[in-house]
């Protein structure tokens, strides 16, 4: 195996609505800045791979737009998965893994504000069984809280604690859309969104965009005195029917964080692409993390879920931990699908 | 007694999602020109090329449009079709003939109707002008434009046109 | 490349404008099935699964990979959909394909499919955007006018067109898969079925169709240990290029030329007309046959028009093109780029039937997307690449 290494990433500012600019002009200044960074020249970048959907765009062949951001001229090796940018960033990984490209540029986008988030999911559901019933996400999420506080895992305070810490962490992250101190007893005398969510527990809407820069070794260090290396990379799948699995549980997380390494070394900070409160105990738990792990220090989805971007945010975030100084390996998630069902794991080390 | 009914091959759930666009700031500068009866070109901050209608980038350089031209309502054929099946998103009567347009000033083209001659006469280099629907009815739309029609012009030889198709 | 890979089954569905008979579900496992039948090999032999398919509003089903993780048994596998507009068969094979060149897994089953029957391809391809009307009228809109400019520039005879929708039709009749079998077709016919977007007519232009295609792909241990032969990967490529730029050429598109290019180089291929013996290629429209052989450097520029008046890329040419009968007989839009490179494959490993050419030993597959701007392709071949 090669050793790929981070050597850039940027994010937009995540807010609940961007009016203004379309998705090209939101990308161009994240794109440029990310290249510029990673300090190679973009036309000697081997490949690019984004990450977006068309249901949050509402038109068919959207991502084609996004490559008006990238400079595709003279022609470009490029592809793009219709998933989160972590997705993505595994493609591009596999490319430079068969020896083709050294180096890629990889990016996502999406503007939830657009749409009814939470129903357009629905449609991610099977078409014949489920969809006709209409469960949005934050429904789907609330029956997998209620099997978890049923089956004594975990207490509506724990999950009011996780939407808290994840508020308090976002004060210090810069791009964050929700930030700040929150009571936690206040929290609980919200009343439920969905029971037994309340709007705490869930994520926001966010619009927003990120993109990164990894490459081979050899690359990496010329052009990097801290590059932040990808130690393992992996990612499963549970099965889709809610009713066939337990929710409480993970084991695609579990899964993909063994075939990714995740305990062949201490971890200092886990970035966990957890939407809703209860989701990131689960995660902990499958991931086997201790309690010394700080957990997302940037704030996780729940100060901002700009979806398609978030789970490269997750590996993105932590890899600005590393190159900050501030932990030397990490674990960053990333997850798709109703209740947790897709995972991808990414070990980090500085 | 057992009723034989045909097996239920196919069912169907209506979905409806709505969701609110927004153009751009390229594109918000373009239409509101539209609105003014004006076409402006979106000029590449780096190359100085000039895009019609401008989504906010040039896609050669990946840099954005930030100045805008006004170009003339004038243009070549670079290309065309005769259209004779309908489209969903097109309300024009069939058979009718789209033309790719480089407007006087652009460096890219873009699809408008051609009427005022016989299909024959449509061909490759052909100059053509925007005819506007009345200025009451403008919006903020380059469906202002109704169609083109041909100007009394010498046309614009095929060699000279080949950077543009 | 690190690893050799070679695709091990092949599996196609039977293809049909509405396949009634199955979900979305059960077309993708048709063709999932005969794949793992044709390797041999069981659900569980499989390390991975890739999936790929066109706009996810053809079917209403937003990342169809979470809901057929069952069915594709991707449970507690790495499931990955690839999405590159109308090249994302070819796409997904090239990414299913890298899987096993990198290292990383064994066997990847991969499936390419499209149920438009399911959904409203027409409107999802034409939902009305505010803020930009526009007057392209669908892919046949926009593509016939670039085909009036091949036209121009080529000084090719008006009847090119439909002596290639006549040869892949005619080679659809012995496709046992393929969607549209004419079997009393003939030049008159096509001639005189109506204009749709002139200079395109009806019966030079593909079907709408439902369908999948699927591929198992190992890496050297398994493509030895198989017992039927193997069509090694040699050489595969991606090139994209926007759609609209200033200065850019729509109808022979750089993208294409340079990923052609580079794929011989990489397959080590010089004289690719002499050393490639057949060609599957993304022909949706008839007059993309002698585009592509221009953009795919079998005839020089301007002239690849000739290949199809001399009978070139006939059955009995000397580079066949299409023996599937192409796109132009069957589109199920995510599939049709798989299928190219499953028919390639199908050649070299001798398994193509009534449509096989004798002694195919190197094959091309090809496939594009958007305004021509996505090619995806690959060389395979009866042998690993030396």
């Amino acid at each position: 195996m090669r050793d790929v290494a981070v050597l850039s990433y940027a994010q937009t500012p995540y807010v609940r609505t961007e009016r203004v600019r379309n998705e090209v002009e939101m990308l161009m200044p994240i794109i440029d800045e990310v290249v510029k960074k990673a300090g190679i020249p973009r036309q000697e970048i081997g490949f690019t791979c984004s990450g977006s959907t068309d249901y949050l765009a509402g038109q068919s062949f959207s991502f084609v737009m996004a490559v008006d951001a990238v400079g595709a001229w003279p022609p470009i090796m490029e592809s793009h998965v219709e998933m989160d940018g972590a997705w993505a960033l595994y493609e591009a990984w596999i490319k430079i893994q068969c020896g083709e490209v050294d180096s890629a540029l990889i990016f996502s986008f999406g503007r939830s504000s657009m749409g009814e988030t939470a129903e357009t999911m629905t449609l991610q559901t099977d078409p014949y069984t489920m969809a006709p019933l209409g469960p949005d996400s934050i429904s789907m999420a609330a029956l997998q809280a209620r099997c978890g506080l049923d089956a004594g895992l975990f207490s509506e305070r724990d999950m009011a604690e996780v939407a808290a810490r994840n508020r308090r962490n976002a004060l210090t992250n810069p791009e964050a859309q929700l930030a700040g101190e929150f009571d936690v007893e206040a929290l609980l005398a919200a009343p439920y969104r969905v029971s037994p969510l309340r709007d705490h527990d869930c994520p926001p809407i966010t619009d927003g965009a990120a993109a990164m820069v990894i490459a081979a070794a050899d690359v990496a260090r010329d052009v990097s005195d801290k590059p932040v290396w990808i130690r393992g990379i992996d990612h499963r799948l549970d099965c889709h029917q809610l009713g066939s699995r337990d929710l409480t549980k993970s084991p695609s997380t579990r899964l993909a964080g063994e075939h990714a390494g995740v305990s062949s070394g201490k971890i200092d900070i886990a970035e966990l692409h957890a939407p809703f409160s209860h989701q990131e105990i689960i995660l902990k738990n499958a991931l086997g993390l201790d309690d010394d792990v700080r957990i997302n220090p940037s704030g996780g989805a729940l100060a901002a879920n700009p979806i398609m971007s978030a789970g490269l945010a997750r590996i993105g975030e932590a890899s600005r931990q590393i190159s900050g100084g501030a932990a030397s390996r990490a674990v960053a998630h990333a997850t798709s699908g109703p209740c947790l069902q897709q995972n991808l794991v990414c070990v980090l080390e500085g | 007694m057992s009723e034989e009914r045909e097996p239920v091959t196919q069912i169907i759930t209506p979905v409806r999602v709505a969701y609110t666009y927004t153009p751009g700031i390229a594109s918000e500068r373009f239409l509101r020109g539209c609105k003014e009866g004006k076409l402006l070109g979106g000029v590449c901050d780096a190359c100085g090329r000039v895009y019609i209608p401008s989504r906010g980038a040039c896609p050669r350089c990946a840099a954005p449009t930030s100045k805008f031209k006004e170009l003339s309502d004038q243009g070549t054929i670079i290309t065309f079709c005769i259209v004779r099946v309908p489209a969903a998103n097109i309300d024009v009567e069939l058979p009718y003939c789209t033309a790719n347009i480089l407007l006087d000033g652009a460096d890219l083209s873009f699809t408008g109707l051609i009427q005022g001659c016989s299909f024959e006469e449509v061909r490759i280099g052909m100059r053509v002008q925007a005819v506007w629907k009345p200025e009451s009815e403008w919006d903020y739309s380059v469906g202002n434009i109704e169609h083109f029609h041909p100007l009394d012009e010498p046309d614009i030889p095929f060699k000279d046109l080949k950077g543009y198709s | 490349m690190a690893e050799h890979a070679a695709v091990i089954g092949i599996g196609q569905t039977d293809f049909d404008a509405k396949r009634v008979d199955v979900s979305q579900v059960g077309l993708i496992r048709e063709a999932a099935e005969r794949a793992l039948a044709d390797a041999e090999l069981d659900w569980k032999d499989i390390d991975a699964v890739v999936i790929g398919k066109a706009p996810d509003m053809f079917e209403g089903v937003m990342m169809p990979e979470l809901f057929l993780a069952e069915a594709l048994g991707g449970v507690g596998k790495p499931m990955l959909r690839v999405h590159t507009a109308g090249s994302v068969g070819g796409s997904t094979a090239i990414v299913a394909a890298s899987l096993v060149q990198s290292g990383v897994h064994e066997r990847v089953l991969t499936v390419a499919y499209e149920k438009q029957s399911e959904s409203n391809a027409m409107w999802a391809l034409s939902i009305k955007m505010p803020f930009t009307p526009t007057m392209v009228a669908g892919a046949g809109g926009f593509f016939a006018p670039l085909i009036r400019g091949y036209m121009e520039r080529s000084g090719a005879p008006e009847d090119t067109g439909i002596r290639v929708a006549l040869k892949d039709r005619l080679n659809a009749l012995k496709n046992p898969v393929a969607h549209l079998k004419l079997p009393d077709v003939t030049f008159e016919m096509i001639q005189n079925s109506p204009m749709l977007w002139d200079p395109i007519r009806y019966l030079e232009t593909c079907p709408s169709s439902d369908g999948a295609c699927a591929l198992v792909i190992g890496n050297e241990k398994h493509g030895r240990a198989a017992s039927r032969p193997a069509a090694w990967i040699h050489a595969t490529n991606m090139k994209t290029e926007p759609t609209m730029f200033a200065g850019r050429d729509q109808v022979m598109p750089k993208a294409g030329l340079e990923c052609s290019e580079e794929l011989y180089k990489k397959a080590g291929i010089t004289d690719p007309r002499k050393e490639i013996d057949c060609a599957e290629i993304y022909v949706p429209f008839s007059w993309f046959e002698p585009m592509w052989m221009e953009n795919l450097h079998f005839a020089p520029i301007n002239e690849g028009w000739k290949m199809t008046y001399e009978g070139a890329t006939a059955l009995d040419g000397d580079l066949p093109v299409n023996m599937s009968g192409g796109v132009l007989s069957t589109n199920a839009i995510g599939a049709s780029g798989m299928v190219r490179f499953a028919e390639a494959a199908m050649q070299v490993r001798g398994q193509a039937g009534d449509h096989q050419i004798d002694g195919a030993r190197k094959a091309l597959g090809h496939a594009y997307g958007g305004g021509s701007q996505y090619f995806s392709m690959w060389i395979v071949a009866d042998q690993p690449l030396q």
